[in-house]
């Protein structure tokens, strides 16, 4: 039943914050979507309930081991989204609100989907809903970024469907009854390879075109190079918390989604192709990442390379293998909290300067200190400095590459972390230091830098530092479960 | 049975190479709306006893692709007043040849499938391959909006006709999640296009460089 109250407590919110006459006191309702979320969702962290066999959604290993992430950072955004929008009465927040609160009933759909026909509903519905959050600014950047965002993520959404199609009829190739579920497309898979070549021969073809197609579809939601150019513009343009929970919570059920599917391919035999394609993308993805942080001059779609980057960190763990995957699911944490500190830091510095590009913007430690500083740790943090989070989960994954005994794998992955790192500190400390411009004191004296706006990205630094440092037990057994789940084979 | 579905497939496959050839955006849109009606009558012609579910889902696609997505693109025409695809990036001789040879290559290829038996002489994956390439291609090479749009509910169209090889196990649940789906995204892509049209005074996609590295 609580699984059911996942997605349903979002949606009534989002109702009720449609109807609610009062655009002052209408973001209130975000927070309380929140609390009940992440109350429902540590819930069932801690007493995870049996799956029905056949059922089309539940809470599984899998999600037990992400959702509850993705609820924490709802939270937290939910609140800096009440200072956020005091700031903007100037414009109409129903959508905005009630879209928010829509994509979080969605996220808890997709996440917990165990049908593959519904979990591409959940994923293009969710892919919809976050197109008002997109052009919330209502200007001429925001509406292309919105346009450009529709029309690649439609497009991958195709793809996805049309993969989706093909893994069907893959299964009713291999003699399955149409039943679409993770675990009954597994098992279909599985059974006939101790069969001749021939039945095999049945459904191999459409067992690969699935998997391209799939991961071709989903990982345009992700973000993975070549897909990648939707990212700079939607998160360039989106308000900050909308930001963080697109680098969070979007791109997380789309990892999911490949990590599912990847789990049925794997059954059929083909681990060795769906490992092999898994890393490429995620190299490609680190270093094409790489090489744009080297120039960009906008520090907001720094943030959306530097989330390409970790999508293409993602990627690579799940190629590594259940050690790989364990520490990608803890990456999955890591990353999307800490991404959480850095895009709301940025949003705060974005609103005290006006501006968004080195070359206006310098001085932020003057102008607004303490989103500075919260930045800069986000910085270090999120380019795997100890004692955060992302430098132990990131360690893990180095170490299950050598482990695999793919040393080019991990000397790569290193080579494109230091020159992330080479990009992101220029950028960041081009505008931090120096002298505030004239520019930014006009428009600087109106942001106050208030608890509503501080305290959630600092918690969100909080997070990184506990997970990094003391990472809880009931969170290791939950990714070792999942792991377990994705991984069968020892 | 076999060869009415045939019929209308190859109707279908026709419409692309309209599409791909026309220059003037009404017979485009109109291609993608007689190609949407087309498919969805096809669930009734392969579906052999009655079922409501299946003329629920029959009904909805053909007055959504039918009607009510190509009023909303007429009306984007109208109020940005435009008529033709004045510079494709893809010519319309280019991609009409492009288009039959992905046709000749979508059977080919599918010859080369492994399929169903009940699958085997039908046209429903070529059909399919042709349909989802040239939505690809007007996807590409198109400058205006609403060509593009054109574009993805043609690629929309070939995906459904992949998914009608799946009717007769799957339910159609799914089926109708994803024609809602479609028909919201629709939604909001017009009017993401309303807004463009204010904003830029244009519905040329040309005109959207603002965000570059």
């Amino acid at each position: 039943m609580k699984e059911l109250a996942l997605i349903a407590v979002p949606f009534l919110v989002a109702v009720v914050a449609f109807l609610w006459p009062s655009e002052r006191t209408r973001p209130w309702l975000l927070p309380v979507a929140g609390v009940i979320h992440a109350g429902l969702s540590l819930w069932l962290l801690i007493a995870p309930p049996v799956l029905a066999p056949g059922a089309w959604f539940g809470f599984d290993a899998v999600t037990r081991a992400v959702l509850p992430m993705v609820s924490l950072l709802f939270l937290v955004c939910s609140i800096y989204g009440v200072a956020y929008l005091k700031l903007r009465v100037e414009r109409k927040n129903r959508l905005f609100v009630f879209a928010l609160l829509v994509l979080l009933g969605f996220l808890s759909l997709a996440l917990q989907a165990q049908h593959l026909g519904l979990l591409w509903v959940a994923a293009e519905a969710a892919t919809l809903m976050t197109v008002p959050l997109l052009h919330f600014n209502g200007t001429a950047r925001a509406f292309e970024a919105s346009w450009k965002y529709l029309l690649i993520g439609g497009t991958g959404i195709a793809l996805s469907l049309f993969g989706s199609f093909c893994l069907g009829y893959a299964s009713l190739n291999a003699g399955g009854s149409g039943d679409l579920t993770f675990g009954a497309l597994a098992v279909q898979f599985t059974k006939p390879t101790s069969q001749v070549s021939e039945v095999i021969n049945l459904w191999h073809p459409w067992l690969i075109a699935a998997w391209v197609l799939l991961l071709a579809g989903y990982g345009t939601k992700m973000g993975l190079a070549p897909m990648h150019t939707w990212k700079p513009d939607a998160y360039g343009e989106a308000p900050a918390m909308v930001g963080a929970m697109l680098a969070g919570g979007i791109t997380t059920m789309a990892f999911v989604a490949v990590l599912r599917v990847k789990q049925v391919v794997d059954a059929a035999g083909a681990s060795a192709m769906t490992e092999r394609t898994l890393l490429v993308f995620g190299l490609f993805s680190m270093f094409v990442a790489a090489l744009f942080l080297l120039g960009t001059p906008d520090f907001k779609r720094m943030l959306a390379y530097s989330s390409v980057e970790h999508m293409g960190i993602l990627a690579v763990g799940a190629a590594l293998g259940k050690v790989g995957i364990w520490a990608a699911l803890f990456h999955v944490w890591t990353n999307s909290l800490t991404k959480g500190a850095l895009f709301l830091s940025a949003g705060n510095i974005r609103r005290a300067a006006g501006a968004r590009n080195e070359n206006e913007v310098s001085g932020m430690a003057w102008r607004s200190p303490m989103s500075a500083r919260i930045f800069i740790a986000g910085l270090f943090a999120i380019t795997a400095c100890p004692p955060f989070g992302p430098f132990f989960s990131e360690l893990r994954i180095v170490r299950a590459a050598f482990e695999a005994g793919s040393t080019f794998t991990a000397v790569a992955f290193l080579g494109c972390l230091l020159f992330a790192f080479f990009g992101m500190t220029r950028l960041v400390f081009a505008i931090v230091d120096g002298r505030p411009r004239a520019a930014a004191r006009a428009v600087g004296d109106r942001f106050r830098e208030t608890a509503g706006v501080i305290l959630p990205p600092l918690a969100f630094l909080g997070f990184s530092i506990w997970l990094g440092l003391a990472t809880p037990s009931l969170l290791h057994a939950a990714w070792s479960a999942a792991a377990k789940l994705l991984f069968p084979t020892p | 049975m076999t060869n009415t579905l045939n019929l209308f497939i190859g109707l279908a496959m026709g419409l692309n190479l309209l599409a791909l050839a026309s220059s003037r955006l009404p017979s485009v849109i109109r291609a993608a709306a007689v190609q949407g009606m087309v498919l969805g009558l096809l669930p009734l012609l392969i579906e052999k006893e009655f079922h409501w579910m299946v003329w629920l889902v029959a009904v909805g696609t053909i007055v959504v692709k039918g009607f009510i997505i190509p009023n909303l693109l007429r009306r984007a025409l109208r109020a940005a007043n435009i008529d033709r695809e004045v510079q494709p990036l893809i010519g319309f001789v280019p991609s009409l040849l492009l288009g039959a040879a992905a046709t000749i290559g979508a059977v080919a290829l599918a010859d080369g499938l492994p399929l169903l038996p009940e699958h085997a002489g039908s046209l429903l994956v070529p059909g399919s391959f042709a349909t989802v390439f040239a939505g690809f291609l007007l996807l590409i090479g198109r400058t205006k909006a609403i060509s593009q749009v054109c574009g993805y509910l043609i690629l929309e169209n070939g995906i459904y006709l992949f998914g009608l090889l799946l009717i007769n196990s799957t339910p159609l649940l799914v089926e109708a999640g994803i024609l809602l789906d479609l028909t919201v995204a629709v939604f909001v892509i017009g009017i993401i296009m309303d807004r463009i049209q204010k904003e830029f005074d244009s519905l040329d996609t040309n005109k959207l460089t603002s965000l570059r590295e």
